[in-house]
Formats: structure tokens, sequence, C-alpha cells
């Protein structure tokens, strides 16, 4: 394998590109040159920061620095999830369902690939775990966060109609059918998305990374296609589990809807 | 047939009454009082402290949907879940003369909802309710955007099923002379408490 190293100076030059854009921010006065000069300082530090991080945890190859890092990388994606809701459950729900749910679908997926299918040595090796951890926990995370969000919207907005069906004598599972199977399908549409389009209009990140660092082409695209497999996977079992763990919580045993399980945020 | 045994329902005093059968009884008092609460409660809809028994048998001795199946709660603002309104109805023969008892024309099935009219779906969200016979109608405000032939016909229809299939019914209603058509038996909230009148 062969790349080019990039020097410092390099990186220094292509900051020149920002600070073009922050000039045309002035220019036409649209006053976004300072969010957009500190999102680039951001950005540098936290890649920086992950960088010395990851080759720390690189070195050490132990099986703890790794699920460490793996935890606070669940708890963070976790977070995110509850970020992008217009309405989350009360009590320990709120965090608890979509941060359990997205857990146990990637990290399961993540372990049969790595026993079953990449094996490398050993197994927890943090470079085989880390960047496929973070892909799975990524994609789940969009998925989760816009099927949770579809449900409760809906939901809430619904109500007449998901009560008309509970007055009829109509199950919980009857009356939610139609919300469940909206979040459902809202939940996957971007994992669907990136695959039809991935090779067309999108080089997929990771494959270009690996074509950058000298890996033959069709070796780099047999990785991304089973890197799009996990994802969908854990993607489909996440949203399923999410989506229909929120929909008990929003009706009780005696299969009454119960929006006042609900805050909005 | 229907015993309420100090229902809790938001805001109210313990709420008990009875109900026999042939019954109709009309619920009374200002908007925001828990007219439709109470009967939401009645219906399981919400929970609520108390016992609600249909002929001795309480209501969590069975599922909640059996309960519903019996306890028919119509409400003031009926849902939809689809757009045509046949999603909405079993195919059955009882479908039709409802349908013509209600001045309500036969290819209604056919319609979407958004062709239908508010007195069109008020109509056609009872039938809904009545079609499979429950014992017990909770009836919210359900002639509120009919006028008035159409209010009688819908009134018609409820003493019908009230008397010949010996159910009971409560109705809210703000229609003093509706209400006296109903029954000479009234709920009334006054003061956050249930209280009985005969007129």
């Amino acid at each position: 394998m062969s790349y080019v190293v990039l020097a410092y100076t390099d990186l220094a030059l292509a900051s020149l590109l920002i600070l073009i854009s922050g000039g045309l921010s002035l220019g036409f006065r649209l006053g976004i040159e300072r969010q957009l000069v500190l999102s680039a300082v951001r950005m540098c530090i936290q890649l920086g920061a992950i960088g010395f991080v990851l080759k720390f945890i690189f070195q050490q190859s132990s099986p703890f620095w790794t699920l460490g890092l793996a935890l606070i990388m669940i708890l963070l994606a976790g977070r995110e999830v509850f970020a992008r809701q217009t309405n989350v459950l009360t009590g320990f729900w709120t965090y608890g369902l979509g941060t359990s749910t997205m857990m146990f679908a990637a990290t399961s997926v993540m372990l049969v690939a790595l026993a079953g299918l990449i094996r490398p040595d050993p197994l927890y090796a943090p470079r085989y775990v880390l960047p496929l951890l973070g892909m799975l926990l990524g994609n789940t995370m969009n998925g989760i966060s816009l099927g949770l969000d579809t449900l409760t919207r809906t939901a809430k907005r619904e109500r007449l109609a998901i009560e008309a069906r509970i007055a009829l004598g109509q199950s919980r599972a009857d009356a939610l059918r139609e919300p469940v199977r909206d979040a459902l399908r809202t939940g996957s549409m971007p994992i669907v998305n990136a695959m039809a389009a991935s090779g067309i209009v999108s080089l997929p990140g990771m494959m270009t990374g690996q074509i950058l660092a000298g890996v033959e082409p069709v070796e780099a695209v047999k990785y991304q296609i089973l890197i799009m497999f996990l994802i969908a996977g854990a993607t489909g079992l996440g949203v399923l589990m999410a989506v229909l763990g929120t929909a008990w919580r929003l009706t009780d045993e005696r299969h009454r809807l119960r929006l006042d399980r609900l805050r909005a945020v | 047939m229907l015993t309420v045994t100090d229902l809790h329902v938001l805001n109210l005093a313990p709420v008990s009454f009875e109900l026999g059968r042939g019954e109709c009884v009309v619920l009374g008092g200002p908007s925001g009082s828990g007219k439709s609460l109470l009967l939401r409660a009645i219906a399981d809809l919400d929970p609520a402290a108390g016992k609600v028994r249909l002929d001795g048998i309480e209501r969590n001795a069975m599922s909640g949907p059996a309960w519903r199946k019996k306890v028919r709660y119509f409400a003031a603002e009926p849902g939809w879940w689809t757009d045509r309104v046949s999603d909405h109805f079993p195919k059955t023969d009882a479908l039709a003369p409802l349908l013509d008892a209600l001045a309500l024309p036969a290819d209604a099935m056919n319609w979407t909802l958004e062709r239908a009219s508010t007195g069109e779906k008020q109509r056609l969200a009872f039938i809904r309710g009545v079609l499979d016979d429950p014992p017990v109608l909770l009836l919210d405000e359900p002639t509120s955007s009919l006028d008035d032939r159409s209010a009688r016909l819908v009134e018609g229809k409820i003493r019908q099923h009230v008397i010949e299939r010996g159910t009971c019914a409560i109705i809210v209603t703000h229609d003093d002379a509706q209400a006296e058509r109903f029954s000479h038996r009234r709920l009334t909230i006054e003061n956050g408490a249930v209280v009985e009148a005969r007129s």
C-alpha cells in the first residue's frame, strides 16, 4: 500500500480556502464568517484530539480501552437521538429506549461481522472495532432518530384516528398500525437511498478513503458492500426495536393510547 | 345494567350512578366541566380509579378491547384512519338500511373523506359505532353538526337501538329541546359534582 503523506503546510494552504469563503461572507454581508471560522477551528481540535486518542488506543490494543471508547461513542449517539426529537417518552425511557436499542443493534451486528466475516486478529483489534462501530452507530442513530420522531409526531397528530379505532374495540397493534408503518418506512429510508445512490451519485466515504490509501478499487468495493449490508442490518433491527418499543410505551395493558407519557422538548 | 361506582375523573367528585336496560340518560353541564372525560373514563379510554360494571361484570375482568366492544364511546369529533370511507366499515348487510335511515346515499361507501361534509361524517361515525350492536352507547354531542332533520333521524335511531335491543345510552347534549325528547332523567355536572335530576 502506498499513499502520499500530507505535511502540515499542506493543511495550512488548504485552510486558505476557508479564508476565501470568510472573505466572501464579509463582502456580501452574510454574517457567517465568525461561525465559519469557529467551526473550522472546532473541527481541527476535535479531529486532532480523536487522532491522538485513536493512536493511543491502537498502540495499547487492549480490550478495555477499546470497550471504553466504544461505550462513550454509544452514549454520545444516544444523546444525539434524544436531541433530534420533538417529543420524548417520560422517565427512564427518554434516553433508555433509543440508546439501548441502538446499542443492541449496532454491537450485535458488529460482533457477527467481526467473529464471522472479517475475523481480525485479535478479534477486539481497535483498528477494526472502532471504525466499524462508528459507521454502524452513525447510521443506526440516524434511522432511529427519524423513526421515533415520525412515530411520536404521527401519534400526536393522529390522536383522533387512533382513539377512534381503540374506542371501536380494536387492539393497540391495529390502532397504531399506520403510525408504526410510517415510522419504520421513514427510519429505513436513508440507508435504502444510500445503497441505491452509491456508486452512481456518490462514492461512499469509506471506499474513497481506502482507495486514497492505496487499496485496489475492487477490494475497496468489496469492503464497502459488506459495510452497506451490515449498516442495513443494524439500522433495520434498531429502527424496528426502537419504534415497536415506543409504540408499546405509548399504549398500556388496557390498550389505551397514553400520550401523557410523551413530553415535548 | 351499567353501574358506575366511585369513578374518579379529573377534577370531579367521585361519580356513582346506574343505568337500566332500555334507558337513556342525558348528561349536561358547562363546556369544560368534564362531560367528555367522564364518558371516556366509562369506556376505559383514560385510566380512572373506581368501578364500572356491565351486567355485574367489572371492566377489569375483561381486556380493554373486549370492554370497548360492549361500551362504545362516540367522540364529538370522529376520527378516520384512512382517506377512504369504506376502510372504516366491515362488509355487512346491516350497512345499507342504516345509511338509508340516516339519509345518506348508498354510494357513500365509495366516497373519500374529503368529499364528506362534517354532518355526513358525524352520521357515518354513528353508523360505524352501532353496526356491531354494542350494549352501551356513550354519545358525545352526537348531533352537533347536523341540521334539524338529520338530528331527528339520528335521535330516532338511538332511541330505536336502546328500546328494541334493550341497550342503554348516555347522551351529552347542549340542546334542551333534544334533551327533553330523549329522557326525563338528567345527570348534570355542577361545581365539580355529578347531580341527578328529573324534569
